[in-house]
Order: C-alpha cells, then sequence, then structure tokens
C-alpha cells in the first residue's frame, strides 16, 4: 500500500490514550526476561516526563497465560481482571496501563464482554463482592504501554542523546517491527492504526530517527502459541513460526527487531540461539544475530541510559551491533557484573 | 447430551461462530496451519453442521489442541467469525467431559494446570525464575543458564525487586493477596477446573500404566510434557 493509503488507514485507528495519572500492571513474562524494560518505562514517564503513574504491590497475574492455554475458565480470569481494576478504582485512579499484550487482550475482551452482555459484568461484580469483599469502576481508559511511549514520542525525540542513525553510514537505522498478535487483531480499534497497520511501533521509530523496513511476513505470528511453547514436546511449533519471520525479513538486512509484546522479543531472542545451534544458521550481519529490542529498552538507548541499567546483558543474541551503530559507549567488562559492579559470572556463550 | 447446545452455553463459542461460508480465509492467515495438520476451516464447518458424533469425535480429537490461540483468524474472517473463540469453547467442554484424555495433544492439560495454573494461585505468576529450569528450557540458551544460577544478583542489578516486599518486578505477592486469589478460584470454577483435569488425567495414567506412586503420577506428567509421537505435522 502506498504511504498515503497508510496514512489514511492510521487516521481510522487512532485510539485515545489517557495523558496522566495511570495505575499500572505488570506483565509475568516482562518481569521474568526484561525487568529492566518496565522499571525503564517507569523512569521514563516519572523521571523524563513528569507523570504520575501507581503501582500497587497487590495486584498479581491477569492469568492471561493461563487462560490462553485453557486451564483457567472465562469467569476465573474475568473476576481476576475485576480485582486488579478494584485496586484501581480504590487508589483513585481511572486510567489503566497494561504491560503485557496479552493482559491488554484479555482486558480488552473482558470490557467488550461486559458491554454486549450486561449480565456478565453483573456476575462478576457477586464473584467479586463473595470472593474479596471488594467493589470496582470500569476503567475509562485502557492503554497498553506502547501506546503510552507513542503518545509521548515527540517528548522522548526532544530529550534525545542518541538517534536512530548508523554512526558508520549517516543513513536512518533500518528496523523491523513486531506487534504482538493480541494488541490488535482480535479488537482493531484498541490498536493504534488498527490490525493490519500498527503504527504504534512505527510511530517511535520514525520519531526517534529510524527507518522502519518492511517485510513479507511482517504480521505473522512470532509463534508463543501458549500450550505450544509451554509443553516441551511442542516448541517446534513456537521456533518454526520465528525462523519464518527470520527467513522473511533476512533479505532486508536489518539492524534490529522491535516489539511492543513481553514474549515476542524474548521467543525472537532466543529462538535465533535455537537455530544457529540447529541448523548453524544466523540471521544478522557477520554471522551474528538480529538483535532484539522492547520499545522500553530502545526508548532508553535514545534517551542514553546505560545498556546493562536496561537489562541488555539478559538477551542471549548480542545487541552490542546496534550499540555500536548508534554509538553509544558501554563497558564490556560491566555487561555480566552484578549491582555496583560485583562479579558474579559470565554464561558460557553469548549471541548466536 | 446436545454436544452442539453444550457449546451455544459459551459466549466464546457464540461470538466466535456467525455464519461460516467456508472460504477458508482463516487456515490462509493460521500459523498452526502451516505446522501442524490442522485446519481451523473444518473446525467451523464441523460445528456448524451440529452433528453429534463428528463435534464427540472433534472434542477427542488431537485437532482442537493445535491452535496457538493467537486470533489472526479474526482479523481477516469476512464474516466476522473468530474460529480461535470456537477452539476455546471445544477446549472448555472437551475439558468438562474428560474426553481431553483421548489425545496426546490433549493430554498435556495436566503438565499446564500443575505448572502455570497453579503458580498463578499460588504465587501469583504465571511463571516465575525459578520454574525456567535450564534442563526443561534449553532454548532458553546459556544466558538463561546464567539468569537461574545467579537470578539474585541479575535480578536486583536491573532494578528488580525478586522475591521481595513492596512493589516491583517479581516482587513477594502478598499473602493475603494470593489469598484472594484462591478464593475466585474456588467460587468462580476454577478449582472445578483443576479438579477435573486431576480426575481425568488419573484415570488415564492408570490406564497407560503410569502407577501413582508416591508422587503424584510424577512419571506421567514428565511423558506427557515431552512426548512426541511425530504424526501432528503437516506433511
Amino acid at each position: 500500500m502506498k504511504r498515503e493509503g497508510k496514512i489514511q488507514v492510521w487516521k481510522d485507528y487512532q485510539k485515545e490514550i489517557a495523558d496522566d495519572h495511570y495505575f499500572y500492571v505488570r506483565s509475568c513474562i516482562r518481569q521474568n526476561f526484561f525487568p529492566g524494560a518496565e522499571q525503564t518505562f517507569l523512569k521514563i514517564l516519572r523521571s523524563e516526563l513528569g507523570k504520575d503513574i501507581c503501582e500497587n504491590p497487590h495486584h498479581t497475574s491477569c492469568s492471561g497465560i493461563a487462560y490462553h492455554a485453557d486451564v483457567v475458565p472465562f469467569d476465573t480470569i474475568q473476576t481476576i481482571a475485576a480485582r486488579q481494576f478494584a485496586l484501581m478504582t480504590e487508589a483513585g485512579y481511572q486510567n489503566f496501563a497494561v504491560s503485557c499484550i496479552t493482559s491488554f487482550g484479555i482486558y480488552s475482551e473482558i470490557i467488550e464482554t461486559w458491554k454486549e452482555y450486561p449480565s456478565e459484568l453483573e456476575k462478576i461484580r457477586n464473584y467479586l463482592k463473595r470472593a474479596t469483599g471488594r467493589e470496582f469502576e470500569v476503567p475509562q481508559n485502557v492503554a497498553h504501554a506502547s501506546d503510552i511511549v507513542y503518545k509521548f514520542r515527540e517528548d522522548i525525540a526532544n530529550k534525545k542523546k542518541f538517534p536512530l542513525i548508523n554512526q558508520q553510514t549517516g543513513q536512518p537505522l533500518k528496523i523491523v517491527e513486531h506487534i504482538g498478535c493480541h494488541y490488535s487483531k482480535m479488537f482493531p480499534a484498541k490498536g493504534v492504526g488498527g490490525a493490519e497497520f500498527p503504527n504504534v511501533l512505527v510511530g517511535m521509530i520514525e520519531s526517534w530517527g529510524g527507518e522502519v523496513v518492511d517485510y513479507p511476513e511482517r504480521r505473522h505470528c512470532c509463534g508463543f502459541g501458549f500450550r505450544q511453547y509451554l509443553v516441551m514436546s511442542n516448541r517446534g511449533y513456537s521456533v518454526s513460526n520465528s525462523r519464518k519471520k527470520f527467513e522473511s525479513m533476512e533479505p532486508y538486512k536489518p539492524d534490529a527487531i522491535l516489539c511492543n509484546c513481553p514474549g515476542c522479543p524474548m521467543f525472537m531472542d532466543r529462538w535465533q540461539y535455537v537455530i544457529e545451534e540447529m541448523e548453524g544458521k544466523t540471521y544478522g550481519e557477520n554471522g551474528q544475530g538480529i538483535p532484539v529490542l522492547t520499545y522500553e529498552e530502545l526508548a532508553g538507548l535514545v534517551l542514553g541510559y546505560d545498556p546493562w541499567d536496561l537489562g541488555l546483558q539478559m538477551h542471549q543474541t548480542n545487541c552490542e551491533p546496534l550499540l555500536d551503530k548508534i554509538g553509544i559507549q558501554y563497558d564490556s567488562s560491566l555487561k555480566y557484573a552484578g549491582k555496583d559492579g560485583k562479579l558474579i559470572g559470565k554464561p558460557a556463550m553469548v549471541g548466536c | 447430551m446436545e454436544l452442539y447446545l453444550e457449546l451455544t452455553k459459551d459466549i466464546r463459542f457464540t461470538e466466535g461462530l456467525k455464519s461460516c461460508m467456508n472460504c477458508g480465509i482463516c487456515t490462509a492467515i493460521c500459523p498452526a496451519a502451516e505446522f501442524y495438520d490442522y485446519d481451523p476451516r473444518i473446525i467451523a464447518c464441523t460445528v456448524q453442521s451440529k452433528d453429534n458424533k463428528k463435534i464427540e469425535e472433534l472434542l477427542k480429537s488431537e485437532t482442537i489442541w493445535y491452535c496457538g490461540e493467537c486470533m489472526s483468524c479474526k482479523t481477516r474472517c469476512p464474516r466476522g467469525n473468530t474460529p480461535g473463540l470456537i477452539i476455546m469453547a471445544l477446549r472448555n467442554l472437551s475439558q468438562e467431559l474428560g474426553f481431553f484424555t483421548e489425545s496426546e495433544k490433549g493430554r498435556q492439560q495436566l503438565a499446564i494446570k500443575r505448572t502455570v495454573g497453579e503458580n498463578v494461585v499460588y504465587k501469583g505468576y504465571c511463571v516465575l525464575p525459578e520454574s525456567l529450569i535450564p534442563e526443561l528450557h534449553p532454548e532458553l540458551g546459556p544466558v538463561g543458564e546464567w539468569i537461574y544460577e545467579n537470578s539474585g544478583e541479575v535480578y536486583k542489578r536491573v532494578g528488580a525487586n525478586y522475591k521481595g516486599d513492596g512493589e516491583g518486578a517479581l516482587r513477594k505477592i502478598p499473602q493475603e493477596s494470593l489469598d484472594e486469589i484462591y478464593r475466585i478460584f474456588e467460587i468462580t470454577g476454577g478449582f472445578d477446573r483443576f479438579d477435573k483435569i486431576e480426575h481425568f488425567s488419573k484415570i488415564k495414567a492408570e490406564s497407560m500404566g503410569f502407577p501413582e506412586g508416591g508422587d503424584d503420577y510424577s512419571d506421567y506428567v514428565n511423558h506427557i510434557f515431552t512426548t512426541n509421537n511425530g504424526k501432528h505435522n503437516r506433511q
């Protein structure tokens, strides 16, 4: 599609994103694999943008992975979601900010269900009251954390220390984006740009100086598939779908892959290592992998944060090729250090 | 039992199946259909037929466990159907009736219940660092192993609050909150689902020659977690 056409589609799918005062709910997967990304998101909102964002230690998993692996019934996950809304209501907030894409899809599905079936809402209110004594209001605004970074992308651009420019060539860095399936495939109106041409990551990349590279399998699932990864004997599904994407993007020589879902960057990072082990195949330059970043990590790099504060050492696929292109200085000797430089050993092998 | 009628009691089913014209665009876009011998078009066609015998076969089949619930089918269906939602309703009914143990893929529900399912109730997370055991997750690579072996230091370095009190990533969920999640599972049918998965799985484990022993069928759980008969893929 011509760019003019995409711009028209994006205009048709502009969602409302609250300006301030967010109640934040974390992601199980992001906490395990990219906890630095969540910390970076909170730091950017509070320190760089001066926003109010509340976290309550009593919030829990939404149970979304268990729900989509079909061991948790719909009534149960609806009531767990209602409990999160109750915590938001009790804290005096109306804007719900969600770290996880699976959770974002869950909250969207549940709120839409309550609109279509008011009796479900009443049932869940009753369940929550009986189970916890709590009551809740449905959020006025539900935004994925990437929506919020998108909303303030120009404010971040105005503070940038490092534009997404290849310092060796002077050209914009070529970045492929991967949108988590449950961001907008189920409810296109809930995502910036809809399901076919999501603009949430495109907007960040372009505002920060990079160039978005299209590729045929851009909208293909990373292959998580819930039960298809959770059970060891099913993981061929997962790696095969990521491989399909790597093969598709390889000819366009991307400098990085950018994701807005917690699971996708973990899989696209780790499956590159697995494919190298299984087939000896790598997809980046000079026999290396393609660095895979979360949008919080990329925002942090643009703002000049230390790569190891962001947690890039928790990636299997080396991110240094990207840091070198951007021109970011880093201390390799501290990459695998603990807090305050404490030496804790290194991985047996890094990269792919 | 009229199985079609049972399916219509599930909101996911009524929202997922409006009227399928068998165009197959769901199959064209489906990641599972590329990997497995799977065709969501046929799923929609079968349930739409309301044929009790065929629906029962589906509930006992490998087929309904191939979907990854990515919901790519929702985006493209010209009739507003969502085969992924139909699958969720079929899996729900298959577990209610105990039919899930009739297939290799369906039997895996016990392993998922005992890991991710119980993590939600008793820890407040779907996944935890201590559950990412390298032997069970070789794909996490040497970096994953390094994180697992140095979890306290690694998570502290990046600002997480692993097992700590108060706010932060990987904080310990307060007991009073876990008690509320427990009550939610009691009242909303979460534990009923768990109990059915355990009940029907134990019957199957015994019939397959896996005794309970003193370890709650752990050999059976290991078997279903790792076994793949190699007959699932598209040839």
